[in-house]
């Protein structure tokens, strides 16, 4: 068998641009993700029953479900809704759903690491429960989990290859293409899985800088 | 027991009563429960303005509970609290004007580890008392340096040693000019060469008759600055005594076999 690159070389900017795709994909599901898990974290902590249990069960019905399915439900639910959406936007949404479940779960995790003192100490000083947890408790809640947060989120980067099944705009969606045109498969995955594989290690390191800009204070 | 050493002279007219008869703090009949668990008992007590009180115990008898139900981080299940002339209820108005005018020290000192020294200080006044930046960073200088730590307003909570950090504590909260100081032994989770400091700040303090109630087992402390020592156990207040009477000639005998105790450890 031989190999021949020069069709996946041909179509250099037909790839940029789906990898291009794929990193905002990746950022505005992280974007929505980070919301939603803060927004539900918050929801919880009001420990409001009717509330509380809607996150709950919007948290395990998405981590009980593939993501497939959630993609193509939302694909197809909205429209019944009367909601329409191009794919590359209902990818976006689906992403930041599911993203965001798993971060409710992380960020919880985070916010009851906090010892109680801190929330006292900012009760004692007149601040009120909403106050406490934005100004004190959340920045340091945040810390503690956002290597966890961050792998989560590079699982989300990984995961947009799904969107491909809506034909939302991104890389396989873009490699596929390539792939039925010339019928070179080999090449084609090989260079997506290359591609993917810098995305991810970009991601990475953009994910850490990110985080040691935001908590760059000084921890015991 | 540690003593710490006294630079000044006592100054017995700060320990004097003012005239004025409302009191600062006033627990009536108050009751307080964790489940079934009966923690306060029908706590009955009173300071007045500018009063120094030393609440002693063993471990459990409530005296957490009890300073902790003055500012409301533990609602009461009877009884009455007044503070500074706010009675204090389950609602946020009452609860936000007793706060006002109380701040309270922690043993873990709880400073918030994401801000520095001087954002530590000028938050909840910026906030609570709605000052400006300037004023509320006036205000917090004035106090830092007052606790002998103005130089490291820049720095994080974890750039500090414990005792500068208990110290920055007690600034953060004088920052908020409250009428009465809660202590919840302030010293406890310190290395001992560091004690010394935070009692100072303390004492100093009490000269410039600060209202204070101190959760302390620092006996040197009580004898030098407390006007009145109160003795806890079980949830109620076993005893009630000058510091000299208290520690010389202890009235039950649950003080006695308590003091005997700290004596022995220290
Ligand atoms: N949140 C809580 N839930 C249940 N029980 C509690 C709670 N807080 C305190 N208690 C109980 O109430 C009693 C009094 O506790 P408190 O912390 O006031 O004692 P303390 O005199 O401050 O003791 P220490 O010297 O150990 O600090 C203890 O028996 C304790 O176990
Ligand atoms: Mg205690």
């Amino acid at each position: 068998m031989t190999l021949d690159f020069s069709v996946v070389a041909d179509a250099w900017k037909s790839l940029l641009f789906g990898a291009l795709g794929t990193l905002f994909l990746a950022f505005s599901g992280m974007v929505i993700a980070m919301v939603v898990g803060v927004t539900g974290v918050v929801i919880l902590r009001m420990q409001m029953r009717i509330p509380s249990l809607l996150v709950t069960l919007f948290v395990e019905i998405i981590r009980n479900t593939p993501f497939l399915v959630q993609i193509f439900f939302l694909f197809f639910a909205l429209p019944l809704a009367g909601v329409r959406l191009n794919p590359t936007v209902t990818a976006i949404l689906a992403l930041g759903l599911n993203g965001g479940a798993y971060a409710i779960e992380i960020i919880r995790g985070g916010v009851e690491s906090i010892p109680k003192g801190q929330t006292e100490a900012g009760l004692a000083l007149g601040l009120h429960k909403h106050e406490v947890f934005r100004l004190i408790v959340l920045i340091p809640a945040l810390r503690a989990i956002y290597p966890s947060l961050a792998s989560q989120f590079i699982l989300l980067t990984l995961t947009t290859a799904i969107c491909t099944s809506i034909s939302a705009y991104e890389l396989t969606s873009v490699g596929q293409r390539i792939e039925a045109e010339t019928f070179r498969s080999f090449e084609v995955y090989f260079t997506l899985t290359s591609i993917y594989l810098v995305i991810s290690l970009v991601t990475m390191w953009l994910l850490a800088a990110l985080g040691r800009w935001a908590f760059s204070y000084p921890q015991r | 027991m540690r003593e710490i050493d006294v630079t000044r002279t006592h100054d017995s007219a700060s320990r004097a009563f003012p005239k004025e008869a409302a009191p600062m703090i006033e627990m009536r009949q108050v009751e307080k429960f964790y489940g079934p668990f009966h923690a306060l008992k029908g706590i009955d007590f009173s300071v007045t303005k500018g009063e120094k009180i030393v609440l002693c115990g063993p471990s459990g008898s409530g005296k957490s509970t009890l300073i902790r139900c003055i500012n409301h981080l533990e609602p009461i299940a009877s009884g009455e609290i007044v503070v500074a002339g706010h009675r204090l209820s389950d609602s946020q108005d009452a609860v936000d004007a007793v706060r006002r005018e109380v701040g309270m020290v922690f043993q873990q000192f709880n400073l918030f580890p994401h801000k520095t020294v001087l954002e530590n200080c000028i938050l909840a006044p910026m906030r609570v008392r709605k000052l400006s930046r300037a004023e509320a960073e006036e205000t917090a200088r004035k106090y830092l340096e007052r606790v002998r730590i103005g130089d490291q307003a820049a720095k994080y909570p974890a750039q500090l040693s414990g005792g500068q950090q208990q110290r920055v504590a007690i600034a953060r909260a004088l920052c908020m000019e409250p009428k009465a100081m809660l202590f919840d032994e302030p010293t406890s989770a310190l290395d001992p060469e560091m004690v010394k400091e935070v009692l100072d700040t303390m004492v100093s303090l009490a000269r410039d008759g600060m209202t204070m109630i101190c959760v302390t087992h620092e006996m040197g402390f009580a004898r030098q600055v407390a006007d009145r020592v109160i003795f806890m156990a079980d949830g109620e207040i076993v005893e009630e005594n000058a510091p000299d009477a208290f520690f010389s000639n202890p009235r039950h005998e649950r003080s006695r076999a308590f003091l005997g105790e700290i004596l022995a450890h220290h």
